[in-house]
């Protein structure tokens, strides 16, 4: 089944300084959403395979707007997120059903790697609600200095019978790290935590 | 750029494909960037503060440059707006010291088209949206061009900021079809028809 997407938006920060000092080269994050159709709005469906099939094709395709947007070859990423947010005719599982069974592995190949899970955030909305994404460290959980977030959010989605599906992807940690934990340079990457 | 303190620069670029109707041919694009400055005038009243139009203008262009990469080209842009943003620690006056800047640099590259730059500008706090208006960059009454994009960032403009933002569109609105002055009949002379 193909996503039936209305709109795609993709939004670059680039931070050069904070709180008065230089960031240099600056920290940047890109977030890829989509707007689809909700195939099961207003009705109640046991089988979300569907949806799922809709978070493989959306998990490669937002992954690679993100990557193409930083300019960036896809192994400098560091970080990664996802997140929807499904308008009022639809449920909560049908965010869950395109984020958690297939949309990683394609993204995970957009990003090259992926050692660590995808941080995830879900929930209904209306057009113009904020959609916060997490976002950490591709490879390695626990590295302290990518725990982030990024926000997005579009005037006119998610309309009732739609769902707004967000990738993000960074080539950088915060700013200004200084809370300690691990960090980029210790982390091994193997199983996805250190 | 001498002078200027540049702490974020926000891109957004958006493809429509429908609104509920046919889908269209070729996508609708929408881009937008949005820079967050240090206000060199916040917390007094400045009487002189036109040399910072001066200070603004290789930000104009680079940002036009960056719109032009981010939907194609120069040939592919039919619409343009701009905007402003000024943290509370500003004045509106000093948000209107962008549209020199902003919209020549937007019409220099774009090889001179003739309608103004439509624009706004408001004082606003952190996390404050602006709705960038936009109309056709030849002839300002073109009904199927009229549209808007909204700015913004959760994080600025803080008190001592400014956000200045361009935005360019490639076309008409998705399911443009409320009459008025058409592309294919614009004289394209005086900038309005």
């Amino acid at each position: 089944m193909k996503a039936k997407i209305r709109k795609i938006a993709v939004n670059v920060e680039e931070i050069h300084s904070e709180i008065g000092r230089l960031v240099n080269p600056p920290t940047r994050k890109a977030v890829a959403v989509a707007v689809i159709e909700n195939p099961f709005a207003g009705q109640y469906h046991d089988d979300l395979s569907e949806l799922m099939e809709i978070g493989a094709t959306l998990g490669g395709l937002l992954g690679a707007k993100c990557v193409a947007a930083l300019g960036i070859p896809p192994e400098q990423a560091e970080s990664y997120g996802k997140a929807a947010m499904v308008g009022e005719n639809g449920e909560l599982e049908h965010a869950a059903a395109i984020l958690h069974p297939k949309l990683g592995a394609p993204l995970r190949e957009a990003v090259e790697k992926g050692a660590a899970l995808v941080p995830s955030s879900k929930k209904m909305g209306s057009p113009g609600q904020v959609l916060d994404v997490p976002l950490g460290h591709k490879d390695a959980a626990y590295v302290r200095s990518h725990f982030d977030s990024i926000e997005v959010r579009l005037n006119d989605s998610p309309r009732a019978n739609e769902i707004m599906v967000a990738v993000a992807v960074t080539d950088s940690g915060r700013p200004l790290p200084r809370v300690g934990g691990l960090t980029t340079q210790d982390a091994i990457g193997k199983d996805g935590l250190r | 750029m001498p002078d200027l303190n540049i702490r974020k620069i926000v891109s957004s670029c958006e493809e429509i494909f429908h609104e509920g109707g046919p889908v269209a041919d070729t996508p609708l694009q929408r881009g937008s960037v949005l820079a967050i400055l240090e206000n060199p005038f916040a917390g007094r009243y400045e009487p002189h503060i036109q040399g910072f139009m001066e200070d603004l203008k290789p930000l104009g262009l680079e940002m036009a440059q960056q719109l032009l990469d981010m939907l194609g080209g120069p040939d592919r842009i039919e619409g343009y707006g701009k905007g402003s943003l000024i943290g509370q620690a500003g004045e509106l006056e000093h948000g209107a010291l962008w549209h020199a800047p902003g919209g020549y640099a937007m019409r220099q590259l774009l090889g001179k088209p003739n309608a103004i730059v439509p624009s706004c500008k408001k004082v606003g706090g952190v996390g404050a949206r602006l709705d960038v208006p936009i109309t056709h960059i030849n002839a300002s009454y073109v009904r199927s061009h009229f549209d808007s994009m909204e700015v913004g960032c959760n994080d600025a403009p803080r008190a001592a900021e400014l956000a200045f933002a361009l935005v360019m569109t490639t076309g008409a609105r998705i399911h443009s079809r409320s009459g008025g002055l058409e592309t294919s009949d614009i004289t394209g002379k005086d900038g309005l028809r």
